[in-house]
């Protein structure tokens, strides 16, 4: 817990997201950008948290964020993504979706791109609630039940499915380079195909039951089938999106809805959740322990283990514990990763040893040593 | 130092001089607006808001109202039921806390103030910086005085502590003086000297001595004899085994021997060494001299308590306090909000403490705060006020309505709502519903600070309000999903009306995603119950399941789940299910299909006698009826012929 650091910023943080650093093993992030929601002016930032030898902090904490540059932004900023180290993309609540370039030698902020009303209503705004990219094609989706496809570079759209969905789509993320999942406020997951010219889903999935409005939504990074919902009872859906038509483990999560799941990119065992009730979970599930144990220990050789163990055991012995469905059967760990009694966590985006959440206490929380 | 609240005249820009203006109250601000007494002309158009409290909206004030909010809902969480040995320190921790706050505020305040090129905003900057400075200077005298209770012995190092920490520039000047050449010749040496035994601090003064000591080799024995003294003053140690009256008598008997040194004019030909050495004893005219080097009278209090009376006790501050300030002050000039704030703590006065601070500043943070932790700390007597509610409630209700009309920060002030226990539901209940909701994400998070405290209506009242949004912008799954939310029947029977409209009109169902995956949301209210078999009698008569498309489409009517206006529809419906080369309905269905329609064409009937109908319309019905008439008497003809041959 002496790893966190608290940073009262001044303006509610809706969305958080660490610049991606080069595969090199050694480069460990040191930007993250912050968008701000509620705000009667409202802006995103770049910050650094300066490892590495980087310019001396003055006193005052090690590694305490320190803001690089920030810009003014219209609406909310309801969803962030980077498009790649200089460019980040936002979703707006006036429904604008709008690319920002950060200039690293001035510190200043451009603004690359701009769809006013992306997502509209015939006669009202309509939010744009997520964004996802895989440079240089941009996916919005919004409160209109539109999806739309950009292209970074490209001044019009590519590609509008209209009235993909009756109800508000909440998040968006890539199952593969042409299909994407989406979740909306009638609880259920429904699968696009690029490919197809049809304007209706390849596939829907829901929970039988009661249909909670899903939140958020994360694919496995290793296991394209693999994918995790959050939703608004604060559950913690793992589904197959290859088999049936449910999913395949519920877990009780948080008391109040979930905002963001992420698996962590390079040690998808861990996943991390963040909820409206101020807590921030980090799961954890152990592999199977046949490994021997001078390949588990320590960070850089379980990367080595995993490695080993594929061709050894095949794919069958990785299927993560996370289908297991049983997550009493004490392989499944949860800790607490806030102190107490924040108000709501409202994103989280983690990478390597690194954790960066957003609250609406005001406060950025930055942790340099995650345990993965 | 605070000022006094006779606030300057705002002038509205955009209203010209001479004009009547009109005005009306919100809650934290006045809206004022262009008027004419006379009934015709013209005016402006504009209204104009004035906003009294601009500290909410200072960016890095925002933080002291973040970092308190999360400080005050943990001292709430403190248990009642522990000894009040063990919660004093609890409280006296607290209490840093929200004075480390404060500092960290004024010290940003402060570098911004100096780096910024804007006369203006350094001004103001600077103004806030003194005002955060008063406030926490106030706080720490309540801490030391009301929270932390010293009694007599450790009172007094207190006080130094406090005036110590409030008085920084000794040690610039310091600074500048060791850096110099020649510390010893200086023209500040000496003001640095007394200001560190008029601070009591002695061993810094001895140091700061040595330099003078070295460069005056004939007076070494005076500046040894200077040196043992100040060595030697005693300095009470709470924790240690030594009493107070043990303590006293020390003092007593050093007291006495630097008094001898005086009369026996030891020091007579350093006059320096003689003002330190009557300031030792205390010497009212000598520290008066000094009025410059103390600053201010509470400096001059505590200085003169630890040279004359260390051993004071609480209740003999005021006494002190009030010949002090009376003493230091000019007879003419007038003391300052924030003397009269002191001496009313000097005087253990909470109330009027807390009085004089609520009319000096222009928000309710500091007393509603401090209110708070002192009547944790069972410090207030419980104050009635005419409505009702004691002091504390009534401050943090203030404190909280005022920052509930902030765009950002009213997520805080539900908090404080949540702990007066009196009236706290009331106003949230109140305010929560006026918070605009631009966004479904905003309105998320208010319903689910309704819901985690059963406000029950404001949950209803919100999600209609979402509800009728989505429904005027077509978006019939975001309004049945706001619907079951708020498990709103009434809500989504008129949504699945619309549904029921748009089939009819077009022919087909529109947001076929929703409709086929309602779930159990089905059960909301009739009118979706119907919609969803209605749908699922569509599914089952395309996947030519004709038979139980049939059973289906019967219960619809004969479970009167389907609407009698939209009979018509179903039994239009059953037409081509009749005419079918195979038997579909039983003898028994047919029977009652007829009794359905015999009871449309009833109620019909009636209806015509009454209405005034276009004849094409009453045309297409009679042909309607007559066609059903028909193929139900067929089928019925052949479902008979069939149930009565037996299979050979």
């Amino acid at each position: 817990m002496e790893s966190i650091n608290a940073k009262y910023v001044s303006q509610k943080i809706s969305k958080t997201r660490w610049r991606p650093v080069s595969h090199s093993f050694l480069q460990q992030p040191d930007i993250f950008a912050s968008g701000s929601w509620d705000n009667e002016h409202n802006k995103i930032s770049f910050w650094s948290i300066g490892s590495h030898g980087s310019s001396a902090m003055e006193d005052g904490f090690e590694g305490e964020p320190q803001l690089l540059c920030e810009q003014k932004h219209d609406g909310d900023v309801l969803d962030l993504q980077f498009l790649d180290q200089d460019r980040i993309v936002t979703a707006s609540s006036t429904g604008a979706v709008t690319v920002f370039r950060h200039h690293q030698n001035s510190q200043t902020i451009s603004i690359a791109q701009h769809w006013a009303r992306a997502h509209h209503y015939p006669c009202d705004n309509a939010p744009c609630t997520g964004v996802v990219c895989s440079s240089p094609e941009i996916v919005t989706v919004g409160e209109d039940g539109r999806i739309i496809v950009f292209r970074a570079d490209q001044e019009g759209v590519v590609r509008v499915i209209e009235n993909a969905d009756s109800s508000t789509i909440h998040a968006v993320t890539y199952l593969r380079t042409t299909e994407i999942l989406t979740v909306n406020s009638i609880g259920q997951l429904k699968l696009w195909d690029f490919r197809q010219q049809s304007n209706s889903p390849s596939q829907i999935l829901s929970l039988s039951g009661d249909r909670v409005p899903l939140h958020c939504v994360d694919r496995h990074p290793n296991q394209q089938h693999i994918v995790a919902t959050g939703g608004q009872d604060g559950m913690l859906c793992v589904w197959d999106v290859r088999q049936g038509n449910t999913p395949f483990s519920l877990m009780e999560a948080h008391s109040a809805e979930m905002w963001e799941v992420h698996f962590h990119p390079t040690n998808p065992d861990h996943l991390f959740t963040c909820s409206e009730d101020g807590s921030l979970l980090h799961w954890e599930t152990s592999s199977h322990s046949e490994m021997p144990s001078f390949l588990q220990g320590g960070r850089n050789s379980s990367m080595m283990s995993r490695s080993a163990m594929a061709p050894a055991g095949g794919n069958q012995s990785l299927i993560s514990a996370w289908l297991s469905g049983d997550c009493s059967k004490g392989r499944l760990e949860t800790s607490h990763m806030l102190p107490s009694q924040t108000l709501s966590v409202n994103s989280l985006d983690v990478l390597q040893q690194c954790l960066v959440c957003g609250t609406d206490g005001e406060a950025i929380f930055v942790n340099r040593q995650v345990p993965v | 130092a605070l000022e006094i609240t006779i606030r300057p005249a705002v002038k509205i820009p955009a209203v010209s001089d001479g004009k009547h203006m009109g005005f009306a109250w919100g809650p934290g601000d006045i809206l004022v607006y262009e008027t004419l007494h006379k009934a015709s002309g013209s005016g402006s158009s504009f209204i104009h808001e004035v906003r009294k409290d601009e500290d909410i909206y200072s960016p890095i004030l925002r933080k002291l109202f973040n970092e308190s909010h999360h400080i005050f809902v943990g001292l709430q969480t403190i248990r009642e039921d522990l000894p009040s040995k063990s919660r004093k320190p609890q409280f006296v921790s607290i209490s840093k806390n929200y004075r480390s706050v404060i500092r960290a505020c004024m010290e940003e305040l402060q570098q911004v103030a100096v780096s910024t090129k804007d006369g203006e905003a350094a001004t103001q900057y600077g103004n806030q910086v003194s005002i955060l400075l008063a406030i926490e200077l106030i706080w720490n005298l309540c801490e030391v005085l009301f929270i932390d209770a010293a009694p007599a012995g450790s009172l007094l190092l207190h006080l130094l502590d406090w005036v110590r920490l409030h008085k920084a520039d000794v040690d610039e000047k310091a600074r500048e003086v060791l850096q110099s050449d020649s510390p010893a010749e200086h023209r500040d040496y000496w003001d640095v000297v007394v200001s560190y035994v008029l601070q009591g601090r002695l061993d810094e003064a001895r140091q700061m001595l040595m330099k003078q000591a070295t460069l005056q080799p004939a007076a070494r024995n005076m500046y040894k004899l200077m040196d043992t003294l100040l060595s030697k003053m005693p300095f009470f140690n709470p924790s240690g085994t030594q009493t107070l009256t043990e303590f006293d008598v020390k003092w007593r008997h050093w007291h006495e021997e630097v008094d001898r040194c005086l009369q026996d004019n030891s020091f007579a030909s350093n006059k320096h060494l003689e003002i330190i050495c009557k300031l030792l004893l205390g010497d009212e005219d000598i520290l008066l001299d000094h009025k410059e080097l103390l600053g201010t009278w509470y400096h001059f209090l505590v200085t003169r308590l630890l040279f004359c009376h260390p051993t004071v006790k609480p209740a003999e501050l005021h006494y002190y306090a009030q010949s002090c300030m009376t003493m230091f002050l000019d007879s003419r000039s007038v003391p300052e909000p924030l003397d009269s704030i002191l001496l009313a703590a000097f005087e253990f006065d909470i109330h009027q403490v807390i009085k004089d601070c609520s009319i000096a500043l222009n928000n309710w943070w500091f007393v509603a705060h401090l209110t708070d932790l002192l009547d944790h700390c069972k410090l207030l007597q419980s104050h009635n006020l005419h409505f009702g509610s004691n002091l504390r409630e009534f401050l943090l209700l203030e404190y909280a309505s005022g920052l509930f009309t902030h765009h950002s920060l009213w997520q805080l002030a539900v908090d404080y709502f949540d702990h007066c226990p009196e009236f706290g539901r009331v106003y949230l209940e109140l305010q929560i519903e006026r918070v605009p909701l631009d966004t479904e994400r905003k309105a998320l998070k208010v319903l689910r600070i309704c819901e985690q405290r059963q406000m029950s209506e404001q949950v209803r009242s919100i999600c209609k309000i979402m509800a009728m949004r989505a429904l005027r912008n077509n978006r019939l799954g975001s309004a049945l999903s706001w619907s079951i939310r708020a498990k709103d029947a009434a809500f989504a029977t008129l949504i699945s009306e619309r549904f029921l409209q748009d089939y009819c009109t077009r022919g087909t169902f529109s947001d076929l995603d929703l409709i086929d995956n309602l779930g159990p949301a089905m059960l909301l209210s009739d009118r979706l119950t119907f919609l969803g078999k209605y749908r699922e009698f569509h599914k089952l008569y395309e996947e030519k399941r004709f038979t139980e498309a049939a059973k289906l489409l019967l219960s619809l009517m004969t479970a009167k789940i389907a609407p009698r206006s939209f009979w018509m529809t179903l039994l239009t419906d059953a037409l081509p299910l009749l005419e079918q080369k195979e038997v579909i309905f039983s003898a028994d269905q047919t029977y009652e299909l007829m009794y359905c329609l015999g009871e449309l064409t009833s109620s019909l009937n009636s209806e015509a006698t009454g209405t005034d109908r276009p004849m094409q319309e009453e045309d297409i019905e009679l042909t309607k009826v007559e066609l059903l008439r028909l193929a139900l008497a067929r089928n019925l003809a052949m479902a008979i012929v069939k149930e009565g041959t037996v299979e050979t």
